[in-house]
């Protein structure tokens, strides 16, 4: 419940300040928001598979972000940073279509 | 159920370090997301496209503008041509109608206005003949009239002459004497006395030429008859000539002459 409302309250605040985001995360932005996604919903798959810990949470979701980051970043300085962060969005894309398969199967059983 | 723990765990919090970690990261993603779709969704491709990509777009943008720039050169070629060209057609249409109307004038076909005089011969014995009025004629033109009006049985008080006997004279008029019914046959109208040429020209020059002795005047009062001239600032001649297409000839460019 408290992660729930934390997410709602983190889009309400993105939402009312309308920040702009800084140039030099602009690449890095929609990357690290897909990859944290994709950790979130591998959290909800394995809450639901009862092997839950916070703790893998929360290393998981920042060393996604992290990557997902350097990745990018590589690309960028060896110049493949396009097509790179295609990639990274194409495997965390997979990765959060099975995970929400998973959940599926877990709460309709099919 | 799963959903029966998530409830006791939502109802119960018992908060620890972690538990604020996954808050307070969960709370960063839904931020993050939000400020990442609000500025996808206010500054469009261009703000979040990369640097090469970037440079593709102004590549693309630069060719793009070359061709439309060389188009707007071409296209101000030919507007160009055009005006030109319908100003040419415009100067050319101008002068055609221009000569229309010197030619109409001369052919009769329009009416015309301007100052000239009024020459009456008064015929009372009947004794004035076409070659008289002929010799008028020519007389008129030498002195340059321009446009010529024959009148028949002219009251010299109400000055208007019936409107059967009204000829536009041009290059072709004839001048028949109509023998036993009296008067002349002027293009095949029959004419009577009094007669009246309405003539547009210089008043002075052709009332000069006319008053010569042995001229016109003298002419036909040898004739018996009287000619009066009358000097006016603006006469009209609108008696009209219909327009018959030659038969045979036919316009021919200089050189197949």
């Amino acid at each position: 419940m408290i992660p729930a409302l934390a997410l709602a309250i983190g889009i309400a605040l993105g939402l009312f300040f309308e920040p702009t985001v800084p140039a030099g995360l602009q690449p890095y932005l929609p990357i690290a928001v897909v990859a944290a996604l994709d950790a979130v919903f591998g959290a909800v798959r394995a809450q639901l598979e009862g092997i839950f810990d916070d703790r893998v949470f929360v290393v998981s979701f920042v060393s996604n972000v992290l990557v997902a980051g350097l990745v990018v970043f590589l690309g960028d300085q060896l110049g493949v940073g396009g097509q790179l962060s295609t990639g990274v969005v194409v495997v965390l894309g997979i990765r959060i279509f099975s995970n929400a398969a998973a959940i599926r199967r877990h709460i309709f059983h099919a | 159920m799963w959903w029966r723990r998530l409830l006791r765990t939502a109802l119960h919090p018992h908060l620890r370090r972690v538990d604020i970690a996954v808050a307070v990261l969960l709370g960063l993603l839904g931020f993050a997301a939000a400020v990442q779709v609000r500025s996808t969704q206010d500054d469009g491709v261009l703000a979040s496209a990369r640097q090469e990509d970037l440079v593709q777009i102004l590549d693309d943008l630069t060719n793009r503008s070359l061709r439309l720039r060389q188009e707007v050169a071409t296209l101000t070629t030919t507007r160009e041509r055009l005006t030109t060209g319908s100003g040419r057609e415009q100067a050319a249409v101008t002068e055609a109608r221009r000569r229309a109307q010197v030619l109409g004038v001369l052919a009769g076909t329009v009416a015309a206005r301007g100052p000239g005089v009024l020459v009456t011969i008064t015929d009372p014995d009947h004794k004035i003949t076409a070659d008289v009025l002929l010799d008028a004629l020519e007389e008129l033109r030498d002195s340059g009239a321009e446009a010529i009006q024959l009148e028949g049985s002219v009251d010299p008080a109400s000055n208007t002459p019936p409107a059967d006997q009204v000829v536009r004279v041009v290059a072709s008029t004839s001048f028949v004497d109509a023998g036993d019914r009296g008067g002349l046959e002027v293009d095949g109208t029959l004419l009577l006395p009094a007669y009246r040429f309405v003539v547009i020209g210089d008043p002075a020059t052709i009332s000069a030429a006319l008053a010569i002795p042995g001229g016109v005047i003298d002419n036909v009062g040898q004739s018996g008859g009287h000619a009066v001239v009358t000097r006016r600032e603006s006469v009209l001649v609108g008696a009209l000539r219909p327009l018959d297409r030659p038969r045979y000839a036919r316009p021919a460019d200089k050189q197949s002459g």
